[in-house]
């Protein structure tokens, strides 16, 4: 399956919101206002993370560009059609905190359930997903059950199935949240990896600082009650060439770690426990 | 090594446990002279059981058949109203009151009028009431089931824009077949029950319920304990497939 050309000329943000609300009306109680007002661009093959304590909307934000919830008021546009043409036409692949992988599938019959789905031929299916399977480095694994994987080779089953229809937009809700420290760098490394050879864009929920610096190309800090973005903070990490393990330990890294805490904080850091997991 | 032990641990523990049941039953009824009126023993209930294989196996035939007819029918119709039920939430509403009188009331006690309605030389009245008997816990295990999807794999579905047949063939039956199964392995149980004590309240001979009546009232009592034996060995092979089937549907499960 040859990747998707189809990026519009005439407009060339893979994501655009534009004055987006979401409140949330709940019988008998004050209607809560998850996000008030957001704008946020995100280009074609950048990766642009998320952050902020919880209630802050940036799940919520994501979900609305997923047309899985309607904004209250604003718009969205994905590659320059509304949120739900872009769901229809299958514009992006998505992966959520859970893997949600179907447990009566095989692992290799997982990943093909978008392609089975849209009518792909047998033979191509088998051939995406083989090569899928080798990308997320589960090659063995395909006639393997869900439950008889890790939590990190599920999630990672989950990143494959997403990729699967060689989306130009990749939405992942918090997708190494559930992994322990260890295989959680380690994903982030094949993410990184899998960026660079698809050339997708990515929106990255996520809680973790260390996470968002170093995947990302901009960190989007946003704050609750109600969710709003406090800053947007360019991250000048280098090419996914440059970004190997080292760079975790790189004076570049840590400055980018503090800028975002400052941020979240609101208050210059002071402590010396640089680059530490504070999520 | 171990699964060695284990399966013949639960094979031949109640095996012997059974034989020895058996053997005691047997010595009990020679060794305090029990009437057989009362409790006739193990001999000579196998005595009867085989010299009247012929007739317990058409009897068998005939009351299977009823169970079967209803199974089938009472399932299909409790799959297709929970499908309903889980796609309008308002019919679920509407229907509760009359599947919570249908739970309650024992359906067995409509023999009389369905005899009546479609007269005591068919056989129609004791499929309807095991097929009655059978709705009931397909009915409301289904609907359970259809409501046991997980909220990311609907997401799933949604992103993907999958159609309404594609979601219900992916997602919403794989989630909910232990749940229809479940309700299939009570509903076996209850088919061949009601079919059977239908008999009891009249309709055409031939069948155990019957047979049973008559071989009692005829003081004949090992041979109506001979159809007794009958009657279990249809209920337990209607468990036994029904068991089968949802083990072999959910192969590829993690066991909950």
């Amino acid at each position: 399956m040859t990747r998707k050309d189809s990026l519009p000329v005439t407009d060339a943000h893979a994501v655009k919101v534009t004055g987006v609300s979401r409140i949330f009306s709940i019988k008998k109680k004050p209607p809560v206002t998850a996000l008030e007002s957001v704008d946020l661009t995100v280009a074609p093959g950048e990766f642009v993370s998320l952050i902020g304590p919880s209630g802050c909307g940036k799940s919520t934000l994501l979900r609305l560009i997923a047309d899985l919830d309607q904004p209250t008021a604003g718009t969205i546009e994905v590659f320059g059609k509304t949120a739900r043409k872009a769901r229809i036409d299958q514009d992006y692949g998505i992966a959520f905190q859970q893997a949600g992988l179907l447990p009566w599938r095989t692992v290799r019959a997982n990943i093909e359930l978008p392609l089975e789905l849209h009518k792909v031929g047998t033979a191509e299916r088998r051939s995406r997903s083989t090569e899928l399977l080798e990308l997320v480095g589960l090659g063995d694994f395909g006639d393997s059950y869900p439950d008889q994987l890790s939590g990190g080779m599920q999630q990672r089953v989950a990143i494959a199935r997403a990729l699967a229809e060689s989306p130009n937009l990749l939405l992942m809700d918090e997708p190494f949240g559930a992994l322990d420290e260890m295989t959680r760098e380690r994903m982030q490394n094949e993410l990184i990896r899998i960026c660079a050879e698809t050339r997708a864009a990515v929106v990255f929920v996520t809680h973790s600082i260390p996470e968002a610096v170093f995947l990302s190309d901009r960190v989007v800090v946003m704050s609750p009650r109600p969710g709003r973005i406090r800053s947007v903070l360019p991250i000048r990490l280098g090419g996914p060439d440059d970004r190997s393990e080292h760079i975790r330990e790189d004076a570049a890294f840590f400055d980018g770690v503090s800028a975002v805490r400052e941020s979240l904080h609101g208050t210059p850091d002071t402590g010396n426990a640089r680059g530490v997991d504070t999520r | 090594m171990r699964l060695h032990f284990t399966s013949a641990r639960m094979v031949v523990a109640p095996l012997l446990l059974g034989i020895a049941v058996l053997a005691l039953w047997q010595l009990a009824v020679v060794a305090l002279e029990i009437k057989p009126f009362v409790l006739p023993g193990p001999a000579a209930i196998a005595d009867q059981f085989f010299g009247n294989i012929d007739n317990v196996w058409t009897a068998s035939a005939v009351t299977g058949w009823n169970a079967l007819v209803g199974l089938v029918l009472g399932a299909i119709a409790g799959v297709l109203f929970a499908t309903l039920a889980a796609v309008w939430p308002v019919l679920d509403e509407l229907s509760a009151p009359i599947v919570a009188a249908l739970a309650v009331i024992p359906i067995v006690a409509l023999a009389p009028v369905l005899y009546t309605m479609y007269g005591a030389g068919a056989e129609t009245a004791r499929q309807i009431i095991a097929a009655i008997a059978v709705f009931i816990p397909v009915y409301l295990n289904s609907l359970r089931g259809f409501r046991q999807v997980r909220p990311v794999h609907r997401e799933l579905m949604h992103v993907y824009a999958a159609s309404g047949i594609q979601t219900a063939r992916n997602v919403t039956l794989p989630s909910s077949l232990p749940f229809i199964f479940t309700g299939l392995r009570i509903a076996s149980s209850l088919a061949v029950i009601s079919a059977l004590i239908a008999e009891y309240f009249g309709g055409p001979v031939g069948g155990l319920g019957k047979s049973i009546t008559s071989a009692a009232s005829s003081s004949n009592y090992s041979l109506a304990w001979a159809y007794v034996l009958g009657s279990i060995l249809v209920g337990l092979v209607f468990y036994s497939i029904t068991l089968g089937l949802e083990k072999f549907v959910s192969r590829h499960r993690p066991t909950p």
